[in-house]
């Protein structure tokens, strides 16, 4: 058994040290945000944030995660109240197939947490790992300085989901 | 004791300074040199020269215009922005004659008589013959002018008063074209003329003492680059397995070769530029390169003097399987998607330090933008400081059966500071 902490709230999982944490959060946890694109740490596509920080959830066994903090693409919003990201990413209309964007959107959460006002070349370097092969990179990007924007102008970057 | 003997080589450079400094002259307006002037095979040659230079890679910045500097070296004496050299009249070296750049290149002092600072690695430019610099000038003077002004220098007192720089030629600087070997053949001379004029190798490759010269007794020993190890490319050379002519010229070329490593950090601009320079010169340079790394040690040679069951490598061992071992281990590599160096030839693993292997665990190694090239992703974030020292001893005991590197988590921290600073 192993604990977990995932969007705030611990979680036991049973499940070997080495598994990565991509498979417990889809298949013990239920939560299919994250995808499975290369296993490689090629894609992006299973991006989530430990403490804070974009990693490839495919290459991080959960025995590295006693004690640190994972935060996922459900830990930012719901589809009746999406946080300031994903608003954004819906507002430019970012995904095509979808597949990617779970992955960018918590890339660009880690971004967006450490630096709320990046310059366009800071993004476009900070989202260099993600791949989106339908092509909508520019609206990705669009997206991204969007919700810097708005979190600027009224909510911060991780807005309190506890009152709801 | 560094502190002394900083504060007496000072007072010596000052002496001569105020000794030499008469010595420089400016030189009154020239006309510009026309675009039309220069013969297109020697603007050709240029370009080849330029690029084992390396001009364009210190002389431009991210995202900037080609040779239009601005680029920041940071040294142990403070920040130096690389200069425009576009043939721009007002900003860049337009006004400039081909004397003016033949003094530049071979005594270090500009078109205005100031002495240059060794960023500027003319201890090495000296090194070329007037016909190669004259052709690198028809290159440079016929690139597109880019108005653009760089930054002002911000060094430490006392290194921002320049005719100190008299006083460090007078005891570091050795004026003068190189001279053949005759014992040597004619490809290895070539190679050495390249390597240690206008490649200027030495200029990360060999260490450097307080006042940033090289160590001329420790050529090519092994010295440092933005934060990277520069290895040893002499006897000491830590590579595992002896690099073959065949071996260097493929890496030097392509950036990677299958039983030493992938160029990664600030060697990647380096082979970035000579993959257009060619092969018989580089060929020349590896030819050169190799017989000083004869007779260096082969690491297989030896046997780990850490256990690899203390706790620690244990816990990096179990961190590799979880994280590294789907494209690196040893046994799945043959007909996986990836393609990677086995660890066990991977210089960097071998290197005094650990600063190469945790630059490229952290950051990853991406491919020159717009090229195709090694992708490795990076673990920064994904790794406490504690994994990662675990890791690190783990890839040290296991693959290079050395002794764990100390400082890791310093050396981590360093570069971790000073990549997002870079961003800033």
């Amino acid at each position: 058994m192993m604990e977990l902490n995932v969007n705030g709230k611990a979680q036991t999982v049973d499940a070997a040290p080495n598994t990565p944490l991509l498979y417990v959060l889809r298949d013990h946890l239920a939560m299919n945000g994250a995808k499975f694109g290369c296993g490689l740490g090629q894609c992006g596509a299973c991006t989530v944030m430990v403490d804070g920080n974009a990693v490839f959830s495919c290459l991080t066994p959960i025995s590295l995660l006693a004690g640190r903090k994972v935060k996922t693409v459900e830990g930012l919003g719901t589809m009746a109240d999406p946080g300031p990201l994903q608003r954004a990413f819906i507002d430019e209309q970012a995904a095509q197939c979808g597949y990617c964007i779970a992955g960018m959107i918590m890339r660009a959460q880690a971004l967006l947490e450490r630096n709320p006002s990046p310059s366009d070349d800071e993004i476009r370097r900070h989202m260099m790992p993600n791949l989106c092969r339908c092509g909508t990179q520019m609206r990705i990007f669009r997206a991204v300085r969007r919700a810097a924007q708005a979190m600027q102008a009224g909510a911060g970057p991780t807005p309190d989901r506890s009152r709801a | 004791m560094r502190t002394r003997s900083l504060l007496v080589g000072l007072a010596m450079s000052a002496v001569t300074a105020a000794v030499s400094i008469e010595s420089v002259s400016g030189q009154a307006p020239a006309a510009p040199a026309a675009k039309r002037s220069f013969d297109g095979a020697l603007i050709a040659r240029g370009a080849e020269l330029s690029a084992i230079g390396g001009c364009a890679g210190c002389h431009t910045q991210r995202g900037g215009k080609s040779f239009a500097g601005g680029l920041p070296l940071k040294t142990p004496f403070g920040v130096i922005y690389s200069t425009n050299i576009t043939p721009d009249l007002e900003t860049g070296i337009g006004a400039w004659a081909e004397s003016d750049f033949l003094r530049v290149m071979h005594d270090g002092i500009d078109r205005a008589g100031r002495n240059l600072y060794p960023a500027f690695p003319f201890d090495h430019f000296t090194r070329v013959t007037d016909d190669d610099v004259k052709a690198i000038y028809a290159f440079i003077m016929t690139r597109d002018p880019a108005h653009s002004t760089v930054p002002a220098n911000r060094l430490v007192f006392p290194m921002n008063f320049r005719p100190l720089l008299s006083g460090w030629k007078t005891l570091y600087f050795d004026r003068g074209v190189y001279r053949r070997d005759p014992t040597r053949s004619a490809e290895w001379n070539r190679g050495a003329y390249l390597v240690e004029g206008l490649g200027h190798c030495g200029a990360c490759h060999t260490p450097r003492n307080a006042f940033g010269a090289e160590r001329k007794n420790d050529a090519l020993g092994g010295g440092d680059a933005e934060g990277w190890h520069a290895t040893a490319l002499d006897a000491s050379s830590p590579a595992p397995n002896a690099w073959t002519v065949d071996q260097l010229t493929r890496y030097l070329r392509r950036g990677h070769d299958d039983s030493h490593g992938t160029a990664a950090g600030p060697m990647s601009p380096v082979v970035h530029e000579l993959s257009e320079v060619p092969e018989e010169d580089v060929r020349a340079m590896a030819t050169y390169l190799v017989t000083l790394m004869a007779g260096a040690t082969p690491a297989f040679a030896r046997t780990s003097p850490t256990s690899l069951d203390d706790s620690r490598i244990l816990s990096g061992a179990a961190i590799f399987g979880g994280t590294c071992a789907t494209c690196h281990d040893e046994s799945a590599s043959a007909g996986s998607s990836v393609h990677t160096v086995p660890l066990k030839l991977a210089t960097s693993i071998h290197a005094p330090d650990p600063r190469n292997v945790l630059h490229i665990v952290l950051e990853g190694i991406w491919p020159e933008p717009g090229e195709k090239g090694a992708l490795m992703p990076g673990f920064e974030g994904a790794l406490t400081d504690e994994q990662l020292a675990s890791l690190l001893a783990y890839l040290r005991v296991h693959f290079a059966k050395g002794a764990p590197w100390p400082d890791i988590s310093r050396h981590a921290r360093d570069i971790i500071q000073h990549k997002h600073g870079n961003e800033r």
